[in-house]
């Protein structure tokens, strides 16, 4: 019997495959770690200020404070994660040293790094990243991240960029799987994207780790229109504790994400949910404020 | 036996999933996922899979899944729990208030026993009924304290016992779905095979 290997690759990214078919949820508070837990989540997000409010802030967003990370930890025992900005080695290695079970390296947050995401390889603890297209998604791979979420617009409560970007990846992926191979090199180049990704991607037919939807899940539909077009689970934001009634909204969004193809299921689960987050329309979001193009 | 072809359910709330239906593929056999108790009618063997054990739960709850489960093991029926799955088959659990237990084996589960994801491992270990050692990964993964006089201990790791049989029932605290191994999974689909050719 050998010695044991932590932070591997495999447990790494087996640790998203647990997640998969499952919703995260952003909790800011032990009570709402609670009530996510409660309702079904597989793992919350600990951090300061959902999107939807880190927005109406303004300022530079930062890592949680740390007590808000230990508090939730305390709380459950589901996963849990948290977010550091992008670039930031520092904010990353001290989530490590707290123990989280995942970092996300968010452009939910303020960049602390305009030109170069994290080296995510040395870390023990695993990456998720996100992503609008397979170029990001390859490159984020390429620097180490164990799981991506298509990024969608954070904290609006509006699912058309989280559907346009979870579209753009899958359509990239399905080309990639049916081109040749000497057709790999030229199509790296244009996407951005590391040719040896690319050529893992043809050789297994899918992404080599795990794919959540993000940003602008609202509804229990809304989740299970993104699961519809080939989300492995879903990230919710603001749109649990931003709307009337979080406990009933946590609970439908896990159920609609599970019978996600049931659909007289996900209508029971709609009925007398009260109003769900106040949503942002795209147009009327000015371009500094666009968190999905925050990355590099 | 292994040469028959089975229907083996996946219950699939949230998890691991498709990493069994694939090594199942691999082998000959049909993967089924389950998500309604009626599925579980057709199916040889089920496998409860590694997700979340709370999420898996709160789900199979909702959806009376809870009783058509465990209907399932008074069937004689084989079922295979993998990490989640093995909290869940599990009688009874150390320090939780509220068990997440289907009370089917009696075995008793530290869930996250190894520690956080920081502490997840690989490791290569000695099965019982397996020649040479086997690739076991662990996630954030639990492990049995202690077991009940019917049931074989089939590995152990550090001292915590990670793989067990008890009759129709085998756990693992490990993730056979995510490795090209599939020696753990003949060791369940043998034990389909016996159990097929009894009720037969």
């Amino acid at each position: 019997m050998t010695d044991r290997v932590t932070g591997t690759e495999r447990v790494k990214r087996g640790m998203a495959q647990m997640q998969k078919g499952g919703v995260i949820m952003d909790v800011v508070n032990k009570e709402q770690a609670k009530i996510a837990e409660e309702a079904g989540a597989v793992a919350v997000m600990a951090l300061e200020k959902v999107p939807s409010d880190i927005r109406a802030a303004g300022g530079v967003a930062r890592m949680a404070d740390v007590s808000i990370v230990e508090e939730v930890m305390e709380a459950v025992s589901i996963p849990v994660m948290a977010k550091v900005r992008i670039g930031h080695i520092v904010e990353a290695r001290v989530l490590e040293s707290l123990g989280v079970d995942y970092i996300d390296e968010s452009e939910v947050l303020t960049p602390a790094d305009d030109l170069f995401h994290l080296d995510k390889k040395p870390f023990t603890v695993p990456f998720v990243c996100g992503c609008r297209d397979l170029g990001e998604a390859a490159r984020r791979i390429g620097e180490g991240a164990s799981m991506l979420r298509t990024k969608g617009e954070p904290g609006t409560g509006n699912i058309v960029e989280a559907v346009r970007h979870l579209r753009e990846v899958q359509s990239q992926v399905r080309r990639i799987v049916h081109m040749n191979e000497d057709e790999l090199m030229t199509e790296a180049k244009n996407l951005g994207a590391p040719f040896e990704i690319l050529l893992q991607i043809k050789e297994a037919g899918r992404l080599p780790v795990v794919n959540f939807a993000a940003g602008g899940v609202a509804t229990p539909a809304d989740a299970a229109l993104m699961m519809e077009l080939g989300a492995d689970g879903v990230f919710v934001g603001s749109g649990i504790f931003k709307s009337k009634n979080p406990e009933k909204f946590a609970r439908s969004i896990v159920e609609a994400t599970t019978y996600y193809q049931d659909y007289q299921k996900i209508g029971e689960l709609s009925k007398d949910l009260g109003e769900a987050m106040k949503g942002i329309d795209m147009k009327t979001l000015r371009p500094e404020d666009r968190m999905q193009d925050r990355s590099f | 036996m292994s040469r028959n072809k089975y229907r083996i359910g996946i219950l699939s709330m949230q998890g691991a999933t498709e990493e069994h239906a694939g090594q199942l593929r691999d082998l000959g056999h049909e993967p089924i996922l389950i998500k309604n108790k009626e599925m579980l009618e057709n199916v040889d063997g089920l496998i409860i899979p590694g997700g979340e054990s709370t999420a898996i739960w709160r789900l199979m709850k909702k959806n009376k899944l809870i009783e058509a489960v465990q209907q399932f093991a008074q069937l004689k029926k084989p079922i295979f729990g993998t990490c989640a799955g093995l909290v869940l088959l599990g009688k009874s659990q150390v320090e939780t208030e509220e068990p997440v237990s289907l009370k089917l084996m009696d075995i008793k589960v530290k869930r996250n026993g190894f520690g956080r994801q920081k502490d997840s491992f690989e490791a290569n270990l000695d099965v019982k009924g397996i020649k040479e050692a086997y690739p076991a990964v662990f996630i954030r993964a639990p492990y049995i304290e202690s077991v009940g006089e019917n049931v074989e201990v089939l590995a152990a790791y550090d001292n915590k016992i990670v793989a067990a049989r008890e009759d129709n029932l085998l756990v693992a605290a490990f993730h056979p779905e995510l490795t090209d191994d599939n020696r753990f999974l003949e060791l369940f689909l043998s034990m389909v095979g016996e159990k097929s050719v009894l009720m037969i």
